[in-house]
């Protein structure tokens, strides 16, 4: 069994972020991979109630991603994602409501209970869509740019995909149209070495996959995907070099999830990785490692921590209150939305 | 390949309904038009496809384009149908209106993961918030070796699909007006032309026009027996009925031009009135459109009928390459019209 180490370096090279950034962004950060901490362990606290019909798939371990890249974007920038939607829905704006209630297969839930939680969607927030079929969404994130690249539009496209999405041959096809065109999208693969069970030592060669993109001709970085500061250094690069028309970028960044493909809980045990695996990278927690460097550097203290803690928890279960209070939707509803008029 | 282009030639009459002092396009002259027009109509209409800026411009349908419109909006592709078919589902839920065009079918199938899981869905899993105004056109082939992998008619693999529109146009009025519609229309519209029809003239008036999509139109009105059909085999059907114009059979003949959404009233209506139906299909008769419809007729009036439901389509056997094969696989105006005298005698 291939055993799958963190490679990072915590933030012991990060220090010059104090510079870059205000106090203001370096604790909007942290705040926002804290909540979307909060909502997924909400979430799988309360998903044996079975009221939550809809398959989950928890960003938990991997938040530093979705926070880092979201960060470095605008609104008017448009992010697609894979199945794992969550903590890109939620880093991008995403409505927690909204979110919750399609989760609970409310009438009101950000898409009215007919794509579930591997489709999020909030258009205001420029979340602008998600697929469960693996790559599926990549083509079309791409696609997004070319409208960008078409009408001359500084905003850029982002699309959030796993490593076993580089196994999918559309991937390599938007890849190669993307360098073509020098289109304005920002490929994010988030190595987190498993796809469902399946190590990435048994789907790919030792070849690391940014490489890979690099010899498509895209501008191509790893980063540990543990380190918020990381992550929005590298996506500040890419999203620069597609606004000024150089082109896509690629961005592998490398996490570890916590809990198993799909479902509550860790999954371990039952034999498919090591469970010290798993212990190992949650000594690399992303929250508590960017927790640890703010305090140090004096920008967050015990107690402004614990009021983040008190103000997410008590969103997160008005949250829960709105969506279990929500109204189903009718047999009308079925029939709605097949044609566009 | 000159021989197959006069087989395609030897295969178009001039159209009945023409009258002296019309205005005649050809069939891709026809698509062509309609492509001038609406990309001079909307900056957000740009067509892709691989080979429509070569020399042989897609049969002719994109020919002069690329240098009227500039390469941004008209231009060759690489070959990566399902990706290029997800980029073009990506611009048209952002705004945009793609036309990309295939040779044929069979290429299409490499793009169904885009097709079916995605353009399809996207307007219903997004409870309506994004729109997916694609064309997607492709040309039947049909005989001169295109066999198994470049003749296949596979509109009955699609006609399952909800969220999709599926057009067939049978002359060049249609043509021009169906690919007008398609472009306009707010969602994903996947065009099925046929070689066959390619080289055939018609009456194509000037400017735009739209021929509405889901909606099916009489070719003949008559009493005794109804043939439903589109693309090549409406034309078919005509020269069968031809041959049979010196009988006393007066037969009625429906022209779906759209076969999602079909069009089911014209269907009901017609077999209500005659009690006989055959219907006919480039596609295989398994499972497709034929079975649809009469599976239709048997649940909406299978009192009406005087005699059972036929269909004429393709056997359940992939198309062969060779030309003696070919000649026992395909549906010709002599089996139809078999088929019409057996059912009204």
């Amino acid at each position: 069994m291939t055993t799958y180490h963190y490679q990072g370096h915590g933030y012991d090279h990060s220090l010059q972020a104090l510079e870059l950034y205000s106090r203001g962004q370096l604790l909007d950060m942290f705040y926002q991979m804290l909540r979307i901490r909060r909502v997924e362990e909400s979430i799988e606290s309360r998903y044996h109630e079975d009221e939550m019909k809809t398959p989950i798939h928890l960003v938990i371990g991997q938040e530093a991603s979705a926070v880092g890249i979201c960060s470095s974007l605008t609104n008017n920038d448009l992010v697609y994602c894979s199945h794992r939607t969550h903590g890109v829905y939620l880093a991008k704006g995403g409505d927690l409501n909204a979110m919750l209630s399609e989760f609970y297969c409310r009438a009101n839930g950000c898409v009215g209970s007919k794509g579930g939680s591997m489709h999020l969607l909030d258009k205001k927030a420029g979340m602008a869509g998600a697929s469960a079929i693996v790559a599926g969404v990549v083509p079309i994130a791409t696609g997004a740019a070319f409208t960008a690249y078409f009408r001359e539009e500084s905003w850029v496209s982002t699309v959030f995909f796993g490593d076993a999405a580089t196994e999918e041959g559309a991937m390599w096809e938007s890849l190669n149209f993307a360098a073509l065109k020098r289109l304005p999208v920002i490929y994010i693969c988030e190595n987190n070495y498993y796809s469902v069970c399946t190590p990435l030592a048994s789907r790919q060669p030792a070849v690391d996959i940014y490489r890979k993109a690099e010899s498509f001709g895209l501008n191509s970085m790893v980063v540990d995907g543990t380190n918020v500061l990381a992550v929005r250094e590298a996506m500040t690069e890419a999203t620069s070099l597609a606004r000024r028309g150089k082109g896509p970028s690629f961005i592998e960044t490398r996490a570890y999830r916590w809990r198993g493909h799909g479902g509550a809980g860790d999954d371990s045990a039952s034999g498919y990785r090591d469970p010290e695996e798993v212990a190992l990278w949650q000594q690399h927690c992303p929250i508590e490692s960017f927790a640890q460097f703010l305090t140090q550097n004096s920008v967050l203290d015990p107690s402004r921590r614990q009021a983040m803690e008190t103000r997410i928890g008590e969103e997160i279960n008005a949250a829960f209150d709105f969506a279990i209070a929500s109204e189903v939707p009718t047999e009308k509803d079925l029939y709605r939305y097949v044609y566009s008029e | 390949m000159p021989w197959a282009e006069a087989l395609i030639e030897s295969q178009s009459p001039a159209r009945l309904l023409s009258s002296a002092g019309e205005r005649r396009l050809s069939y891709t002259d026809a698509l062509n038009e309609a492509l001038v027009l609406a990309l001079g109509l909307d900056p957000n209409v740009f067509v892709l496809g691989q080979g429509v800026n070569d020399p042989s411009a897609m049969f002719g349908v994109t020919r002069q384009l690329e240098q009227q419109f500039g390469s941004k909006r008209i231009f060759d592709t690489p070959l990566s149908d399902e990706g290029l078919t997800g980029i073009c589902t990506g611009a048209a839920m952002t705004g945009l209106r793609p036309v990309y065009l295939h040779n044929r079918p069979d290429f299409l199938l490499l793009a169904f993961n885009q097709i079916v899981n995605h353009a399809s869905k996207i307007h219903y899993m997004d409870n309506g918030q994004t729109t997916v105004p694609l064309v997607m056109w492709a040309a039947i082939g049909r005989g001169w070796g295109s066999g198994s992998q470049h003749s296949q008619a596979i509109q009955g693999l699609l006609l399952t699909v909800p969220g999709l529109k599926i057009v067939m146009p049978s002359d060049p009025y249609d043509a021009k007006g169906l690919m007008l519609a398609a472009i306009a229309d707010n969602n994903p519209v996947l065009i099925f032309e046929h070689r066959w029809l390619m080289k055939q003239t018609g009456h194509v008036p000037e400017g735009l026009y739209k021929v509405p999509i889901g909606k099916g139109i009489y070719r003949r009105k008559g009493n005794d027996i109804t043939i439903v059909g589109s693309s090549h085999t409406l034309q078919l059907a005509m020269q069968a009925l031809d041959s049979l114009s010196d009988s006393a059979i007066s037969a009625e003949v429906i022209d779906l031009r759209t076969i999602k959404p079909l069009d089911t009233e014209i269907i009901i209506e017609s077999v209500r009135k005659t009690g006989r139906v055959l219907i006919v299909d480039t596609g295989w008769a398994m499972g497709g459109v034929c079975a649809e419809i009469g599976c239709l007729i048997a649940e909406s009036c299978p009192e009406s009928l005087r005699h059972p439901v036929r269909r004429i389509a393709l056997p359940d056997v992939p198309a062969p390459a060779g030309y003696t094969l070919e000649q026992f696989y395909y549906p010709t105006a002599e089996n139809i019209a078999t088929a019409i005298i057996e059912m009204c005698n």
